[in-house]
């Protein structure tokens, strides 16, 4: 540490800081904009200047800004020097000339940095009296709302989405006071981070325009930690709702895993929990039973509607009945764990498709083996060369793709330092470093958006990108089996990837499940190990595709395809669907003929879905902001998210449904798991990879100082008037016996324990920029650690030797008749629940067929042509893209779209021109 | 030129180093012509018996102080670049031609009468920090300038002044014209170079010298053309030459200009350190008849303003900043008693209002502002207290570095400063009778 006097106080700093950073640290108020800790400091706002003193005799000092000036052992700086005071009260005081005096109906009031910063400089009276300046507002797409008019120009915009997010389509135009942050013309922006801009502006510049369409004032939004559940990253957020709506999605700040940013679909895909196909109402199939609004049904009240489901669940799970239950990789452990329960573990199937159970199986037998560590975001971003085989990372698991974006830099950077230039003078440091980049190499189908970054890319079939990495490996270690028949030019790319991991610190290899190749995790695993045995700190990261993939697939249970043959083999009397549209994991005749041969069918889930309308019952299940769960990430972390709102009228979480059918069942769990906790420790007691879980929550029980913590701020008003309208009693809170948070604002008005934070504020600092007061280091760890417990941990100082993998895939043979089909995930409409969000669907792409130039023209189609695509015996009709990334004899579908699914990938298929085209251009 | 012999022109060349081979139909010198005067002999000199440390020294010698405004002496400057055995390549050497202070065309001047000089200037001082590539960065309005430089180089390079092996000596440079999209603040060197780099114009710390991270992150060098041109003439004639030049400390002659209300407007090569009175009596002919002297900024817009009483103070460095003014470009802008200063500065002001490049607060909202209460002083809707709040814009701007991010704002601050101090009535004047006592126009 490094003693600086702060207004002739003698204080411990981190060295290697700049002043500003430090200071914050330390719990002082300077005021800032440009600043970000992430993006480190640039000096454009001048508003966190103090005065600095040359030594302890200097009694006049200098006004510096703290952003820009280093920390230095003994320095002696005042924040409260009046003249620095007056300083910063002036550049506010310039700041706030031409902001418009919409504070009370701006998005951002309340919650506002420049709000906070104007009152912490104690600016208050404008003299300027000439009109302000007024802007055009642009049109940024289904995302953002733009309003130009409250721009500070703090340029933290323009830095966050090019510099730091790789966008091309969104700048600072014009100049001197007319400077312009917006794009070229209207038009949705291209970047799959812009939403962090809602954030990462200071202002009600960029607001969320999603929570504008329903639009409450964020200090009555009643908050809980929770988790993203539209990839298998795990970010954390921090989820709103007001009257029942779910109304926005904000980061949640977790070091280790998605730190200060989300990506869109993260951010914006929340809104599929009001959409109107929401199951509202318990549904019955014999039309007795309450329906769902439609005429002639009777509303007798959830009484009788529960009586009647009462009565046929307990016929349908009565002793002797042959029970089978499918759980989902959407839903938390516990509710796939009660389901497992009260089915047997038996005749619980994972719900996934087979195919894709078992490459996950593999994926985690491959990261519990080691010894390579599975890569959390974090170490992602510090990882100082990348292999990535086979993943569209910005498809697939957006948030990787923005922390791979800086991770380009590390090797770089070590040059830059070398040249005494530190990490947080960001201008400097992108003046030294220029195009320079680390070594990533892209291996993959298609072109991906990180291309631009790559030192090399390698556009192939999956079964030649397994080669590659099996060759890459042995380039490593010998030990590793070597490739046959690998050109000169794929020994080359091999060889000069090895070399480029080989010199890193921290090499990563990333792969996934999104191109259904088991040797291509193999392969992946196989450089990994090969690194890790010549001693290199490696990390692997394998994508999962859903939020608890890797948690269901710990439990261990099969896919679909085994489900089916067991109802084929034994019979199956009742089928309980867990959260899971089965039409979207299995093929559709093979599903129907499964579905028909099952006598009661109850399906529990939130979203109206295909297989909802075969059931016999269909409950209500609470979305995921209404319940509280584990779900466990791509790197094996388990995370706890927690109920945002308590459900409406009939719907319930999953985890109370299943409980309930297991008292019918006669079980004793029925009365024993009273909490979601129960749940987790029976989890952890019988399955010993889950013996960590507890650990990944606090208890129900937990309270700080005696109390809960509160779910509402203390600012949230209405809370006597919000059920005027239907008593004028003050209603009681509903009580939350799972989880040590309340429904409330009071409770426990302090800092809560990380895991438990549901909000960013601090005295002075109402805007998310309070976050710094919770952490322990600025950018580094929570006060208390980073919330989650990682379940899997690879025995780094186990065998010596790795025991590689040898299934090499042959060659990739082309076929003139038949091209390879591969998966194209798309980040918006590829996930099934955020494409019921319409500002997602807005941005989802509709069906086509991906076709490589050459392989197009032959076929005499072109660009926007309807082409027959047969697969696996089907055909369907497509939109050409033409693709010149896409390699001869490999054609692209865009997967899980609405309109394009149960087709399972990769598949070889045929093209050929649709019969309509032909007839129409005859 | 045509008319003087070899003796005289020799003669004149070594009074007026810059100017005395110039033609006096304002027609550029052509390759022949130049040699006539001597020139490209530096080169031969340079590149065939010193090394690149002897011409650096010899300049350093002779206290050559850059003439773009800030007086940096220039081989200071050429020594702050990244030593040889660093790795990196290529270094640069960049030409400011990028003139857009207000009242200034001296080096417009120069680089239109005589290309080849500033080419010859730019290759000895990229010899002398072994820079492999030149960009002459020019305004954009200066077309003239352009299309004479342009046939320098073509020249330049016909005769084996530039591209590879020049002079079979071994040295190799190759140099471009880069036409300024058009912004005051690109004559800011920093800024030039994120220009150049074809990004926004907007200053770089100034912490970054541009000799260590310059141009695309390499060593760069960037130098005005007038600092430019002196160079040849240091390595042909001598530092001692070249002091003795001088009516001060410092080295050589400077190009000196004069605009506003005199009788003989225009520029005029003279040593430097010859005095106010000299300049504006002597070259300009003094004030018009029927105008009166108030005041004037002595190097372009950015300098404080020089009243009657310090007219005897000598146009250099130092002897500026003893009244509170700064040498700046050396032109002068003469205000008259029968245009009023608040307009003056009202002039000023919208220039760098409109030419702030947006990037720090207190220059883009602060000189937006002040330009607005100029504004209304000069309409008549001048209140009680704009004055005040002038001044404390000029506190909160104008005083010392580091308040804003680069220069722009506190020399846009320096004549509206000692304007309200020197010119206090006039601006009270404004105020009291609601309108401007010279009328608009």
């Amino acid at each position: 540490m490094t003693t600086i006097y702060i207004d002739n106080r003698p204080y411990d700093a981190r060295p290697g800081t700049n002043l500003l950073h430090a200071c914050l640290e330390l719990g002082f108020d300077i005021p800032y904009f440009c600043w970000h800790p992430a993006m480190h400091s640039v000096g454009a706002c001048r508003l966190c200047a103090v005065k600095r003193f040359r030594d302890a005799k200097d009694g006049r000092g200098r006004i510096v800004m703290s952003c820009t000036t280093a920390v230095e052992e003994n320095m002696r700086i005042s924040i409260d020097d009046p003249e620095v005071k007056d300083f910063r009260a002036g550049i506010i005081e310039l700041l706030m000339l031409n902001h418009p005096h919409d504070c009370p109906v701006c998005d951002e009031g309340g919650e506002c940095h420049l709000q906070d910063m104007t009152l912490m400089t104690g600016h208050v009276a404008r003299k300027y009296r000439f009109a302000k300046r007024t802007f055009r507002n642009q049109d940024l797409g289904p995302f953002l709302n733009h309003e130009m008019n409250r721009c500070i120009h703090c340029y933290r915009c323009v830095r966050f989405y090019r510099d730091y997010a790789g966008g091309r389509d969104f700048e600072a135009l014009a100049s001197h006071r007319r400077v312009y942050f917006g794009r070229r013309n209207d038009g949705a922006l291209e970047n799959a981070f812009s939403g962090n801009l809602v954030e990462i502006c200071p202002t009600g510049t960029f607001t969320d325009k999603t929570f504008k369409r329903h639009f409450t004032r964020t200090w009555d939004l009643q908050t809980a930690p929770s988790l993203c559940i539209h990839c298998g990253l795990g970010c954390n957020t921090m989820p709103g709702e007001r009257y029942g709506v779910l109304r926005r999605i904000r980061n949640r700040y977790n070091g280790e895993v998605n730190g200060y940013f989300l990506c869109d679909r993260g951010r914006f895909g929340y809104e599929f929990v009001n959409h109107p196909l929401r199951i509202r109402r318990i549904v019955m199939k014999d039309g007795t039973a309450r329906g769902r609004g439609e005429a002639g049904s009777v509303d007798a009240g959830p009484a009788s509607a529960e009586g009647k489901a009462r009565e046929v669940l307990s016929f349908a799970l009565r002793p002797g009945a042959r029970v089978m239950g499918i759980g989902s990789p959407r839903a938390s452990l516990e509710a796939n764990y009660a389901l497992r329960a009260l089915v047997g573990k038996d005749r619980f199937s994972s719900g996934m498709s087979g195919p894709e159970a078992r490459l996950v199986a593999e994926a985690i037998s491959i990261l519990c083996t080691g010894p390579a560590r599975p890569a959390s975001l974090h170490d992602v971003a510090l990882s100082d060369a990348v292999l990535i085989l086979g993943e569209d990372v910005t498809n697939t698991a957006p948030r990787m793709a923005l922390a791979l974006r800086q991770a380009v830099r590390n090797k770089p950077m070590e040059a830059v330092r070398k040249r005494g230039i530190p990490d947080w003078n960001d201008t400097i440091a992108r003046v030294a470093m220029q195009q320079e980049r680390g070594p990533l190499f892209i291996a993959a189908p298609t072109g991906t958006a990180l291309d631009e970054l790559a030192e090399r890319t390698c556009r192939t079939a999956p079964e030649e990108l397994a080669r590659l990495g099996f060759a890459v490996a042995h380039v490593l270690d010998a030990s590793s089996p070597p490739v046959p028949d690998m050109g000169e030019e794929g020994l080359a790319l091999a060889r000069a990837v090895a070399a480029a991991l080989r010199d890193a610190e921290h090499p990563l290899v990333i792969s996934g499940v999104s191109l259904g190749s088991g040797p291509l995790l193999h392969a992946a695993a196989n450089v990994a190990w090969a690194l890790s045995a010549a001693g290199a700190d490696a990390t692997l990261s394998l994508v999962m595709p859903e939020c608890n993939s890797l948690g269901l697939g710990l439990m261990g249970a099969e896919g679909l395809d085994k489900a089916f043959a067991a109802a084929a083999a034994e019979g199956v009397d009742t089928l309980i669907v867990l959260e899971n549209d089965l039409y979207r994991r299995a093929e559709e005749d093979a599903l129907k003929e499964f579905l028909q041969g099952v006598e009661n069918v109850i399906v529990i889930d939130s979203l109206e879905g295909r297989t909802a309308g075969h059931a016999d019952i269909l409950l209500p299940a609470a979305s995921w902001a209404e319940s509280t769960g584990t779900l466990v990430n791509s790197e094996g972390r388990a995370q706890r998210f927690y109920k945002v709102f308590v459900p409406a009228g009939e719907v319930r979480e999953s985890t109370r449904w299943l409980r309930d059918m297991l008292s019918l069942a006669g079980r004793a769990e029925g009365r024993q798991w009273e909490t979601v906790d129960d749940i987790s420790d029976a989890l952890a007691g019988e399955l010993a990879v889950f013996a960590g879980l507890p650990k990944a929550f606090l208890p129900a029980n937990f309270r700080e100082a005696g109390q809960k913590i509160p779910r509402q701020g203390h600012r949230a008003s209405g809370r006597t008037a919000v059920e005027a309208e239907r008593t004028i009693h003050e209603p009681q809170p509903p009580g939350d016996p799972d989880s040590p948070l309340a429904f409330s604002l009071e409770g426990y008005g302090g800092m809560p324990p990380p895991s438990l934070l549901t909000r960013y504020w601090f005295p002075g600092w109402n805007s998310v920029q309070a976050l710094t007061k919770f952490q322990e280091e600025i950018g580094g760890p929570l006060r208390g650690g980073n919330p989650g417990v990682r379940l899997i941990a690879s025995d780094r100082a186990g065998s010596a030797r790795p025991a590689y993998f040898r299934d090499l895939p042959s060659a990739f043979g082309s076929d003139a008749d038949e091209w390879l089909f591969v998966a194209r995930p798309h980040i918006f409409g590829s996930e099934e629940l955020s494409a019921f969000a319409p500002a997602v669907a807005e941005l989802s792409p509709g069906p086509y067929v991906a076709l490589n130039p050459d392989d197009a023209g032959g076929r005499g189609l072109a660009e926007g042509d309807e082409a027959d695509v047969t697969l696996n015996g089907k055909t369907h009709c497509l939109p050409v893209r033409v693709d010149s990334s896409l390699p001869r004899g490999i054609a692209g579908l865009p997967v899980g779209l609405p309109s394009l699914t149960g087709v399972s990938l990769p598949a070889r298929g045929r093209v050929l021109k649709a019969a309509s085209e032909i007839e129409t251009t005859q | 030129m045509a008319s003087l012999n070899n003796t005289d022109r020799e003669k004149l060349l070594l009074e007026l180093p810059l100017t005395g081979g110039m033609r006096q139909d304002k027609k550029p010198l052509d390759l022949e012509e130049y040699r006539l005067c001597g020139g490209y002999a530096a080169l031969r000199k340079a590149l065939g018996a010193m090394t690149p440390r002897a011409v650096l020294e010899e300049v350093k010698r002779a206290h050559l102080r850059g003439r773009g405004g800030a007086g940096f002496p220039a081989g200071l400057k050429w020594e702050s670049m990244a030593p040889i055995d660093d790795p990196r390549r290529p270094r640069y050497f960049i030409v400011n031609a990028d003139e857009m202070e207000p009242g200034t065309f001296k080096d417009r001047l120069l680089m239109e009468g005589n290309p080849h000089q500033l080419l010859e200037g730019m290759i000895l001082g990229a010899y002398a920090v072994q820079a492999d590539r030149g960009y002459v960065f020019l305004r954009w309005a200066y077309t003239d300038a352009a299309r004479r430089l342009e046939r320098a180089i073509a020249e330049a390079y016909d005769a084996g002044y530039l591209g590879s092996n020049i002079l079979k000596s071994g040295y190799s440079l190759d140099v471009s014209i880069h036409v300024s999209a058009g912004r005051y603040m690109c004559g800011e060197q920093s800024a030039l170079l994120n220009a150049l780099e074809g990004k926004r114009a907007v200053p770089r710390p100034r912490i970054l010298h541009a000799g260590e991270l310059g141009l695309w992150g390499k060593p760069t060098i960037v130098n005005n053309v007038e600092t430019l041109c002196n160079v040849p003439h240091i390595v042909r004639n001598g530092a001692e030459w070249f002091l003795k030049l001088g009516h001060c400390d410092d080295g050589g002659t400077k190009i000196y200009g004069v605009s506003g209300r005199v009788k003989r407007p225009g520029a005029w090569e003279l040593p430097l350190g010859t005095t106010v009175r000299e300049i504006l009596e002597d070259r300009a002919g003094g004030m018009s008849d029927g105008f009166g002297f108030r005041g004037l900024i002595p190097g372009g817009a950015s300098t404080q303003f020089v009243l009657e009483e310090h007219l005897d103070v000598k146009m250099d460095f130092s002897s500026l900043q003893a009244v509170g003014s700064r040498l700046g470009t050396g032109t002068i802008i003469v205000l008259d008693d029968r245009t009023c200063p608040v307009g003056f500065l009202l002039n000023l002001e919208r220039f760098f209002a409109r030419e702030s490049c947006g990037w720090c607060t207190p220059c883009r909202e602060g000189l937006a502002w002040t330009e607005r209460i100029l504004n209304a002083l000069e309409e008549g809707a001048g209140v009680p207290g704009d004055m005040e709040t002038l001044r404390s814009l000029t506190h909160l701007i104008g005083t010392g570095p580091g308040r804003t991010f680069c220069l722009l704002a506190p020399g846009a601050m320096m004549p509206l400063e000692s304007g309200l101090k020197y010119f206090a009535q006039d601006f009270e004047k404004h105020v009291s009778t609601k309108q401007c006592p010279w009328g608009r126009e």
